[in-house]
């Protein structure tokens, strides 16, 4: 098992024939993603990568029975494909966009809530790396070969430290169930804590990773639901420590700007709602697989 | 984005919401002439920096006479101003705002944000103007007054009725507090704006409500709709090389320590320089280099990251996705031709061999490290030998 996506889950690619979009599409079915095709408006009819696109999300959806999307969109228009992803009935949007206005993405949030709990689409991203099920589907933009299937879930907003955590897991031996990138930017389309939700169901996930940073209330409450509600061990960790107060650490959303925004105070409050804090970046791998040991 | 308080004032203005009679001025004739075109008898001369608590740094003068005009626009002008928000380098003053002085009976506070938690446009206020708000939610919680906006239907004249009823004022003040939070509210909505600041929004003895100071901060990632927004940057107030970096499209913020950091991706970067504060050493900046790190982009990182003479090593980490080792490392050695400072590299991710490979042949004297915590500690050895 893993979560929100595998190798059966059928695929389509918004902004399918656009040059990155092409470029990741063919690293994803490499990786043995199942990619039935995509959506092009006024490119309906073509076929690329030999696989059909659509003019419209509720063609292809019609067509191919997609029930997920990777949204390769510009930002000034990233939140109508959004909102069409979530009209045409898609379970999952996963959105690799940087630069997408703030209070598009409000109304997109605002948009998801017109759809009963149970049909509503989750929303991953933007400004994120993507999802990774290790060894079965990838839905985003990372290289695939550093991951290692496994038991350990990963959470993360940032896309490279989500490399890294990976990388220094494979090298203590410690494979992913899957690995989510929720995006650098203030408001997501899905929170630290809709995939620990996940993880805890998922029975193959032995533990979880949540890998957080400076700006927001997102750890906190998350490390709030986990004390309450989780049964399996959470690794946390929060970049920033050096960063200055009111300046933007390159993510639009890594800013401390209120109390409760700094590393210090987000690291405390994980600890005091027991998670395992791995001291260092560095420690990652480390500290997982001390926290497996422990399991088993 | 910030904008100075006269541009501020201007879009709001726009918006309905009322603001003392003023004018910009960018020399103390200038500010002479503009006085006597406002009329009255006093006017406050306020230095135009993108900062806050400018009036207890002197940067906001009130001036009974045209002389008195000329002497605070001439103390203002071309001075490096330090207030308690500009850090100790200051920002210099190019411009003054002249403004009629009017009498106030109240000072009030209105303020509007992007709430992270809620996802929803928050409008705060209070009857305890010229106060940090801050400062307020620790002291006195229950002056505040706040209400949150549903995106789907916009601010309901109603909130605004009942915040401006909350900072208990009267019928005829209530009715003008409501234009102006509808007024801000779309200011904010309109202009993609991240914040809007009244502080003080004053009521008037004729019952007049007015917005004495005004602070706007833009979304940056919705500028390329907003093209009247983004004419009014003003980029003196910027970093230097934070502006030259945004230009290449590089992320860059200045910081007081002697490592000087290049890395691919925010998290990744912040994480580097904890690691080197972990090992005992300051990191120089904060650099993501992002996801496609060409050779002119890694070129032009080394040149910004250069350009603070506090460097004394550079530590470059990449973690190869998209982009391979090996041509960062290439970008890497035709960079580092000609550099002075110690340089460590670590390179890991796609291509990770090839990309060691390149640095080792290419005869300079790089310290390579394989991973992070190694990296930090070669950087912070190296920096202090």
């Amino acid at each position: 098992m893993s979560i929100l996506i595998d190798e059966t889950t059928p695929v389509i690619i918004q902004g399918f024939t656009g040059d990155k979009a092409t470029f990741h599409a063919r690293e994803m079915i490499g990786y043995g993603t199942h990619v039935v095709g995509g959506v092009t408006p006024g490119k309906g009819g073509q076929k690329h990568l030999d696989r059909p696109v659509f003019d419209t999300v509720k063609d292809a959806v019609k067509a191919t029975g997609a029930t997920a999307s990777l949204a390769f969109v510009p930002p000034p228009y990233a939140g109508d494909a959004l909102m069409e992803a979530a009209d045409a009935g898609l379970n999952l949007v996963c959105i690799i966009t940087d630069g997408i206005p703030a209070q598009d993405m409000m109304r997109v949030k605002r948009y998801l809530m017109r759809y009963q709990r149970d049909r509503r689409t989750m929303v991953v991203g933007p400004n994120c790396a993507g999802i990774i099920s290790a060894g079965k589907a990838m839905l985003g933009i990372m290289p695939g070969h550093i991951y290692q299937r496994g038991s350990v879930g990963v959470v993360s907003r940032s896309g490279t430290l989500g490399y890294e955590a990976a990388a220094q897991m494979k090298a203590a031996g410690v494979g992913l169930t899957t690995s989510v990138g929720i995006g650098g930017d203030p408001i997501n389309g899905s929170s630290f804590l809709d995939h620990l939700a996940l993880f805890e169901q998922d029975p193959e996930t032995r533990a979880v990773v949540m890998i957080g940073e400076i700006g927001g209330p997102q750890e906190a409450e998350a490390s709030a639901w986990i004390e309450a509600n989780m049964s399996k061990p959470v690794i946390g960790y929060v970049a920033g420590v050096t960063a200055p107060k009111g300046r933007r650490m390159g993510h639009a959303g890594a800013i401390i700007s209120a109390e409760g925004d700094t590393a210090a105070e987000k690291t405390e409050i994980m600890r005091s709602h027991g998670l395992h804090v791995a001291p260092s970046a560095a420690e990652l791998g480390s500290t997982v697989a001390r926290v497996l040991n422990s399991l088993s | 984005m910030d904008i100075h308080e006269y541009q501020a004032k201007q879009l709001l203005s726009g918006f309905g919401v009322a603001v003392a009679r003023g004018s910009v001025a960018y020399s103390a004739e200038q500010a002479v002439f503009t006085a006597t075109e406002l009329g009255g008898w006093h006017w406050a001369v306020k230095a135009q920096i993108h900062s806050g608590a400018r009036g207890k740094a002197g940067a906001v003068k009130l001036c009974r006479t045209y002389h008195e005009v000329s002497d605070a626009a001439t103390s203002m002008l071309g001075k490096r101003i330090v207030t308690s928000q500009t850090g100790p380098e200051g920002k210099v003053c190019q411009r003054v705002y002249i403004e009629v002085a009017e009498a106030f009976e109240r000072e009030l506070y209105l303020g509007l944000v992007l709430d992270r938690k809620l996802q929803r446009i928050r409008v705060i206020a209070s009857g305890q103007g010229g106060m940090e708000i801050e400062e307020l939610l620790h002291t006195n919680p229950e002056a505040i007054h706040q209400i949150h906006v549903e995106p789907a239907v916009g601010l309901q004249p109603f909130q605004a009725r009942e915040l401006a009823f909350g900072l208990g004022l009267n019928l005829k003040q209530v009715s003008r507090a409501t234009a102006t939070i509808i007024g801000c509210y779309r200011a904010f909505r309109d202009l993609d704006a991240t914040m809007v600041e009244i502080n003080p929004l004053v009521v008037t003895s004729d019952n007049r409500v007015l917005a004495l100071d005004a602070k706007m901060s833009f979304d940056d990632n919705a500028l390329f709709r907003r093209p009247q927004v983004a004419e009014m940057r003003d980029v003196s107030q910027e970093d230097p090389r934070e502006a030259r970096a945004a230009q290449q499209g590089l992320n860059y913020v200045g910081l007081t320590g002697d490592i000087g950091c290049i890395i691919n991706g925010a998290g990744l970067a912040m994480a580097t320089m904890d690691m080197i504060k972990h090992a005992g050493g300051e990191p120089a900046n904060f650099l993501d280099v992002g996801g496609g790190a060409s050779p002119e982009r890694v070129a032009e990182a080394f040149r910004l990251v250069l350009s603070d003479r506090n460097v004394k090593a550079i530590l470059v980490n990449i973690f190869a996705g998209i982009n391979r080792c090996d041509w960062v490392a290439q970008g890497v050695v035709q960079a580092a031709k000609d550099l002075k400072v110690p340089l460590i590299v670590r390179l890991a991710g796609t291509n990770v061999a090839e990309g060691q490979r390149i640095i080792q042949q290419s005869g300079l004297p790089i310290i390579t490290a394989d991973e992070l915590a190694d990296a930090a500690r070669k950087a912070v050895a190296a920096a202090h030998a």
